[in-house]
């Protein structure tokens, strides 16, 4: 089906024991496109992801998948990577990829051949035979995500795909999701790690309280503020400073600013005139993670920080 | 519908290649002989020791004629009625003071008596405490009147009277021995149904807890419908109990055709013939044990650990003890209330059924039973998996309060 949006959800409600997790939420994903969901824990990424595949249903509003009304007439096109990976330990690996294919739609005999493949494709060949609980957390964690492909699906959902992988994994799922968005499909991940949607995605949305406060292109959010100014002078003080910005803050010759609508020139030629000595300026466009504490604020901002730490440790 | 079934089909085969191609399914499968050999075991030393103890010993302080006399008269009576159906006897001499020698008797603990008789044969007198001389008096009684008649035939120089010898002739059937023969012939499908289904439909109670502990349950709750996962895990236990049923019958058939070469102890034949039991048999394990199997699934479904899991077993078992002790009323020649109840109620009629098959020669209440038993067995299902959306999935109708319901929209 040839449908603009994989994904669209409209006012979207969600309440646990009178807790509203998930308070009227918003969502369009281009079909195609790579689309963040931004948030920190308890944002209600989760419970979003989970009544956009119609794990759960919605106490209110409704949503589309790949155009059905019903996520689980879809089920055969999409993929999923839940945040709690889980796998039969007993199984074999290609046996696993191959099940999770299976319950996709996949014959399990494609499913084997194409499971052997997958696995020798990403350093895993030798593993194909072994069963989950004999793999590394790691190599596991790769498996459910191959599982999650196999039946080459239309749409990919990832819940905090990054967690728990160490940086050369969390590189190579970057690359992973890159391909897949380069042959036509769909990706919408979840995660708290600001610096993984930058680098991937086309579009973000970005979740605190259960609310969707900001949805659309990373370079819009981006745009939401303005660049900010470093200058570094060679005087300390002087007639000069009155042409900076009322709203600048100052640690002894550095001054940070946002660049004014006027530009950047008029201060320029002001400290030049006033002789205050240019020794650095930069103009700094700000980045997601600068947009992100502008829309949600500092606190959630702060929460997400943490895992961000985390995750680079 | 087709794709419900094509996803409980993939999940029915993880599920039972995971079962059966464990080392643990040899186990399940050695597991119901090892009650019956410790039963062998323990059953013959038991059975010899109860014999040597609970045989019950009388002492007769008598003279050597009159001992002798009663000797033969329990031996000519056991003859007839049965070793065990007459209390031993043992033959004491008479001392001087008999009511102090029957109560020395009575004392020691070697000889193990249950009573004393003295007397002889004229004017006898039984000693003991009161259950056993109510319960030996009219057997002893007995003895004594033979031994009495004869040694007045004796006296008398008449010859003794021959034992009766019936000329036998055999028919096929009587009315009276047909019902009561068919209700053990019924009681036995009961016994059997109810044995493998609390055996195997147990299992189910923890079925879902594998799935729910290693979080497998949110990637099968994405990919299919409910529905499809309780379907497919019902359908997987279902066919490793099959699997094990078939395994034990056939080791019970060879075991029965080495022990009893020329052919074993049988059941009477029942109403319907013994092809339509066996078949009606199987249907009715089937549905039985997608009856409860669907039930314990949707219990166990909610169940947070093994622990609780553990917990819910034992009133889930007296649950199906009260099931079985409402169908055992359908036993019988006659249809009383209680039967039909136990016919129409969902977990109770296979069970029934089983033994209206025994009894009755009629086909078609069995081929309404069973369309009535799957309608229940397509609705627990349903319930089953609805009641897991609802709680575990934390989706589906949210319930408020006793009345309040809020719809999902």
């Amino acid at each position: 089906m040839d449908v603009t949006n994989a994904i669209e959800a409209h006012g979207l409600v969600k309440e646990f024991g009178g807790f509203r997790a998930v308070d009227g939420v918003d969502l369009a994903v281009p079909a195609g496109s790579i689309f963040g969901v931004l948030g920190p824990n308890g944002a209600g990424k989760t419970t979003t992801l989970r009544m956009l595949l119609g794990i759960i249903d919605p106490d209110g509003g409704h949503r589309t998948l790949l155009g059905e009304d019903r996520p689980i007439r879809a089920a055969r096109r999409v993929g999923y990577l839940p945040e709690e990976r889980g796998l039969y330990p007993g199984m074999q690996a290609r046996e696993a990829i191959a099940f999770m294919g299976a319950l996709r739609g996949l014959p399990l005999k494609e499913g084997r051949v194409r499971a052997d493949a997958m696995l020798a494709a990403h350093g895993l060949g030798d593993a194909r035979h072994k069963t989950i609980r004999t793999l590394s957390k790691g190599m596991a964690q790769t498996v459910q995500l191959l599982g999650t492909l196999v039946h080459r699906p239309q749409l990919i959902v990832l819940d905090e795909p990054f967690s728990g992988l160490d940086a050369l994994n969390q590189q190579r799922l970057e690359g992973l999701i890159r391909e897949q968005a380069d042959a036509g499909v769909t990706v919408l991940f979840s995660t708290h790690v600001i610096a993984h949607a930058e680098r991937l995605c086309e579009r973000v949305a970005i979740i605190a309280g259960g609310q969707v406060r900001f949805e659309g292109a990373v370079e819009e959010a981006r745009n939401r503020l303005r660049p900010r100014v470093r200058l570094v002078t060679r005087a300390e003080d002087g007639p000069w400073c009155a042409a900076l910005p009322a709203a600048r803050t100052r640690e002894g010759r550095l001054w940070q600013f946002e660049l004014p609508e006027t530009g950047i020139e008029p201060i320029l030629k002001a400290l030049i005139d006033g002789g205050a000595g240019i020794e650095n300026l930069a103009i700094e466009r700000p980045g997601l993670h600068d947009a992100f504490v502008a829309i949600a604020g500092e606190a959630a901002a702060r929460e997400m920080d943490q895992p961000q730490l985390e995750a680079v440790a | 519908m087709i794709d419900v079934i094509r996803a409980a089909w993939v999940i029915a085969r993880r599920d039972y290649v995971a079962s059966v191609f464990s080392k643990t399914f040899l186990l399940f499968l050695l597991g119901p002989l090892l009650p019956i050999l410790a039963a062998l075991m323990f059953g013959a030393v038991g059975a010899k020791t109860d014999a040597e103890i609970a045989r019950p010993r009388i002492a007769i302080i008598a003279d050597t004629a009159d001992g002798k006399a009663l000797i033969a008269a329990r031996t000519q009576l056991a003859a007839r009625l049965g070793e065990t159906a007459l209390p031993e006897l043992r033959i004491v001499a008479p001392e001087n003071d008999g009511a102090a020698q029957a109560q020395a008797l009575l004392a020691d603990r070697k000889r193990a008596l249950v009573a004393v008789a003295r007397g002889g044969l004229i004017a006898p007198e039984l000693i003991g405490p009161q259950g056993p001389v109510a319960e030996h008096q009219e057997r002893l009684g007995l003895i004594y009147d033979t031994a009495r008649r004869t040694r007045a035939l004796a006296h008398a120089g008449g010859e003794a009277v021959p034992a009766v010898a019936f000329s036998v002739r055999t028919v096929d059937k009587a009315a009276g021995s047909e019902t009561a023969n068919r209700a053990l012939t019924a009681r036995m499908g009961q016994l059997v149904l109810m044995m493998l289904v609390m055996i195997l439909a147990g299992m189910l109670l923890s079925n879902l807890i594998e799935e729910k502990s290693n979080k497998v349950i949110e990637v099968l709750a994405a990919a299919v419908p409910v529905d499809a996962i309780f379907l497919g895990k019902l359908g997987a236990m279902l066919a490793m109990s099959l699997t094990g049923i078939f395994v034990w019958g056939a080791t019970a058939m060879l075991a029965l055709a080495w022990f009893f070469p020329a052919g074993g102890p049988a059941l009477p034949a029942p109403a319907l013939g013994w092809p339509a039991f066996v078949a009606l048999g199987t249907v009715y394990f089937i549905a039985c044990y997608l009856l409860l199997g669907a039930l314990f699934l949707g219990i166990g479904g909610q169940a947070a650990s093994v622990r609780e899991v553990q917990t819910l077993s034992m009133p889930v078992t007296m649950g199906q003890l009260g099931v079985v002790a409402l169908a055992s009323s359908a036993v019988g020649a006659t249809l009383t209330p209680l039967a039909v109840v136990a016919m129409i109620f969902p977990w109770s009629s296979p069970f029934a059924m089983m033994a209206r098959a025994a009894q009755s020669p009629y086909i078609w209440p069995h081929l309404l039973a069973i369309l009535w038993q799957g309608i229940w067995i397509a609705i627990i299902i349903r319930l089953a998996a609805r009641r897991f959306r609802v709680s575990v999935l934390k989706s589906g109708v949210v319930r408020r309060g006793w009345f309040g319901r809020k719809r999902p929209a």
